[in-house]
């Protein structure tokens, strides 16, 4: 990959004799938007604490800027804009003191672009932080790591909790921030079609490790659907699909959901079923549900973990 | 003309941005010559990733019903043939099918979808007269 601002290196983090973050190798591409997808506890806060250099890994490396994360410069710092899960600010200060309060860390500080942000969340600056709403404080929080001119964003589920305005006003920062082609957005989410409109790559986490590192339209080339006119079938036979992802029955259709369908797969799935199956295009929100599902189907017969995970 | 975006949906978003400008063209509601928003624009105006703009208007000026002039941007272009022969049928017959196939599945027979089509001809001559 050419010039990763963030690249880690088997990265593994245990918490007591719990594995929150396994053998993950990424690498997150210089002005890209990446949304880091994955079920409450697949580990990306984790994930984003160790970048930040907030948490030691048990093994394994992490580099951000070219440093390695447990040791950021201040200057490497600077150039990092950190929104943590939450939207926590200090509640007795004027919108206003969190500018001045923040500004004090840094070399660089744009209060126009402040300003800017603060204003399109619909905030006066003089409004005590007690007395915003969820939305507003976010849009306080994001004008906060913006205003230094980051060059890295970072952020830990910045849409948790936001109305549709005060989400729609967070896409719209977002993709201006982007826009030039040379700042990297590293975000994580639960809100696909968000991430549809303004990521370029997706990274996708279950149980601590990574299971896709992809552009959106290799991820949306590489999902396929099959839909299967099949009363009865042998649950052993589904799981041997190559590259299966989901097996979902919905009334007397078989939904199947596959990773890199090749003639093998299409040749399984027609045996399936004992005639030609048509394969279909399937919108990204499904095909990421459809692996997410995954996760939490292991207990059931369609959901049996196979060997030979596709990576 | 207003470019509306759906996502969730199994056409990606490139690809609807892409159709409706080619929609817009094609009926006239763009007229030759006029100039594209920016790449940055129009990503801002529908809250999308700027690549994927840039990703669509690449592939209209590939298709020539865009051309980009250096420095000034996007303009939509004069029609032309810059297909074979062959290509133009084939992506006829790709959105004829699917066309073909619903139409028959309402129960509408030869006759009436040829009257449908030349009524549709008909009002877009009027449109783009």
């Amino acid at each position: 990959m050419l010039d990763p601002v963030i690249r880690t290196d088997r990265l593994t983090r245990y918490f007591n004799r719990r594995a929150v973050v396994r053998d993950l190798s990424l690498g997150v591409p210089r002005g890209q938007v990446t949304a880091l997808l994955g079920l409450n506890g697949a580990g990306k806060t984790t994930t984003i604490r160790i970048i930040m250099g907030l948490l030691r890994p048990t093994r394994g490396r992490c580099e951000v800027l070219g440093q390695n994360s447990s040791g950021l410069s201040p200057e490497a710092r600077m150039r990092i804009g950190y929104m943590v899960e939450g939207h926590y600010l200090y509640p007795g200060m004027r919108v206003s003191e969190c500018a001045k309060f923040q500004r004090a860390g840094y070399s660089r500080w744009n209060d126009a672009q402040f300003d800017q942000i603060v204003s399109h969340f619909g905030i006066s600056q003089s409004t005590h932080v007690a007395h915003l709403s969820r939305g507003q404080r976010a849009g306080v929080c994001l004008a906060l790591v913006l205003a230094p001119d980051p060059e890295l964003l970072v952020l830990d589920d910045p849409a948790l909790g936001l109305d549709p305005v005060s989400r729609r006003a967070l896409n719209e920062t977002l993709v201006e921030f982007a826009a030039d082609g040379q700042r990297t957005v590293l975000l994580s989410s639960h809100l696909l079609d968000d991430v549809e409109r303004i990521a370029d790559r997706v990274m996708l986490m279950i149980d601590g490790r990574l299971q896709v590192d992809t552009t959106l339209d290799d991820f949306r080339d590489r999902v396929t659907g099959y839909v299967l006119e099949a009363d009865v079938v042998d649950p052993d036979r589904v799981a041997a699909i190559p590259g299966l992802i989901e097996a979902r029955r919905l009334g007397c259709r078989l939904h199947l959901t596959v990773a890199d369908a090749d003639e093998e797969t299409s040749a399984a799935v027609e045996r399936l079923q004992g005639s030609s199956v048509e394969s279909i295009d399937l919108p990204f929100t499904d095909s990421v549900l459809a692996w997410l599902s995954r996760s939490r189907q292991q207990q059931s017969f369609l959901g049996r973990k196979r060997t030979g995970e596709h990576a | 003309m207003r470019i509306q975006v759906t996502t969730g949906s199994s056409i990606p978003i490139y690809r609807q941005v892409v159709d409706q400008i080619r929609h817009g063209v094609a009926t006239g509601s763009m007229p030759v010559g006029e100039q594209m928003p920016s790449v940055r624009a129009l990503a801002g105006e529908l809250v999308l990733n700027a690549n994927t703009i840039a990703k669509a208007y690449a592939a209209l000026v590939r298709d020539g019903v865009l051309e980009s002039q250096q420095g000034r941007g996007y303009f939509v272009a004069a029609r032309r043939e810059i297909f074979t022969r062959k290509e133009r049928q084939r992506r006829l017959d790709e959105v004829m099918d699917p066309f073909l196939s619903e139409a028959l599945t309402l129960g509408f027979d030869a006759e009436q979808i040829v009257v449908e089509v030349q009524k549709r001809l008909e009002k877009l001559a009027q449109v783009t007269d």
